[in-house]
């Protein structure tokens, strides 16, 4: 069982990358993968948040008592989530608004909760802080890769992160497939690509 | 009385939490692979949740906003939420054992369901008053609850088709909420 901590961050960017490996965490995938900036800019705040949780929460695991766990890791998880909203308020206000309700809704993300439980609680702070950065970055990974999916056919565009400049990919021709960027597109969109990674890899 | 027939329309249908918002949905893949247990949870999210929707309002008008805490939000409806699933649980173990039977598993996953935390968000975001509120949490858990129940139906069909294997479980799951949620799709721009 002596994984290593290199192990230990390796799993989250394929063997039990989230949603695919995990399946966990889709509401955040479904709903702000419209465009790659949007994704990326969730996939980053979920990782912090993660982080965060899982080295305080390995920290404090021989202080927090058995039966109230999952309340004092609500708690936890809470407070960084709201660290999270204020910062985006203050420097990045325009994804603040377009990712809408689905950051105080990190606090209830499965993925967030699920780590503290099976891996922060019961291991020491350097491999939970291996464990939160792999999963948090597999998870904006997918959520880059499903966004790009999305938009690239949706719109004809791609959003490069950060500038929020939306480069046409297809010419001015280009007939936009918007039932991509609608809600039935994003569930036949992750279900797609779930087949393909069950192809690709191995069970 | 019409607007809020108006409210519960546009919960129900057009703004479907499942299928439109994208809110609960580990529980929508979760628990739909049987009947009998998305009966249940959607059963008891329509308990909870128009519980959370009363008690979330009342915490925000009576505590955050008079003496300025807006900034807690977060945290004081996630903590709301949860020791209000607790309590319920406590409750109705003692009280009404049947339905705890019924519903007793479903409860502490309720807690981390987001559709239970989003549809408070979303009344406190629309600044509906104290009725509306209550209407829109109980029309959006019957909204829950009648995507769930169909889902489950459909994937109780599925069980005996013969399924490529790459596409078997979550994956064929997830096309068929898409085939669902393009049904709910018609009702766009009817309110």
């Amino acid at each position: 069982m002596a994984k290593t901590t290199v192990q230990e961050f390796t799993k989250g960017l394929w063997a039990e990358i989230p949603p695919f490996r995990l399946v966990l965490g889709l509401c955040p995938i479904l709903a702000v993968t419209k465009t790659v900036e949007n994704g990326v800019g969730m996939g980053i705040a979920t990782t912090f948040v993660l982080v965060c949780s899982n080295v305080l929460i390995s920290l404090l695991r021989s202080v927090i008592p058995k039966r109230v766990r999952i309340a004092c890791f609500i708690v936890v998880i809470a407070t960084f989530v709201t660290i999270v909203e204020l910062v985006m308020q203050a420097f990045a206000y325009p994804l603040f608004l377009k990712l809408g309700i689905f950051i105080p809704l990190i606090v209830v993300n499965c993925i967030v909760l699920g780590r503290a439980e099976a891996f922060a609680a019961k291991h020491s702070p350097i491999p939970s802080l291996a464990d939160g950065l792999g999963i948090g970055i597999g998870f904006t990974l997918s959520l880059t890769a499903l966004a790009a999916v999305r938009e690239i056919f949706g719109s004809g565009t791609f959003t490069v992160p950060v500038s929020g400049v939306a480069l046409p990919v297809f010419g001015p021709e280009f007939q936009p497939f918007s039932f991509m960027i609608e809600a039935p597109g994003a569930f036949v969109c992750l279900g797609l690509m779930l087949c393909i990674m069950n192809m690709v890899g191995k069970k | 009385m019409s607007d809020l027939i108006l409210l519960a329309i546009s919960c129900i249908f057009v703004n479907n939490i499942l299928l439109m918002q994208y809110l609960g949905n580990c529980p929508f893949l979760g628990v739909s692979k049987r009947m009998e247990t998305a009966t249940g949870m959607a059963m008891a999210v329509v308990f909870v949740l128009v519980m959370a929707g009363a008690i979330t309002w009342i915490t925000n008008a009576f505590i955050l906003k008079p003496f300025g805490y807006e900034y807690l939000r977060t945290l004081a409806f996630i903590l709301v939420i949860a020791s209000l699933v607790q309590f319920v649980e406590m409750f109705l173990r003692k009280a009404v054992p049947a339905l705890y039977a019924g519903l007793g598993i479903f409860l502490p996953l309720i807690t981390t369901n987001c559709a239970v935390m989003g549809v408070c968000l979303i009344n406190v975001k629309e600044e509906y008053s104290f009725i509306e509120a209550l209407t829109s949490s109980l029309s959006y858990a019957i909204g829950f609850g009648l995507a769930l129940i169909l889902f489950a139906a459909i994937r109780e069909r599925i069980i005996l088709a013969r399924v490529p294997r790459p596409l078997q479980d979550t994956s064929i799951g997830l096309v068929s909420a898409g085939m669902l949620s393009l049904a709910f799709f018609a009702f766009k721009g009817m309110v």
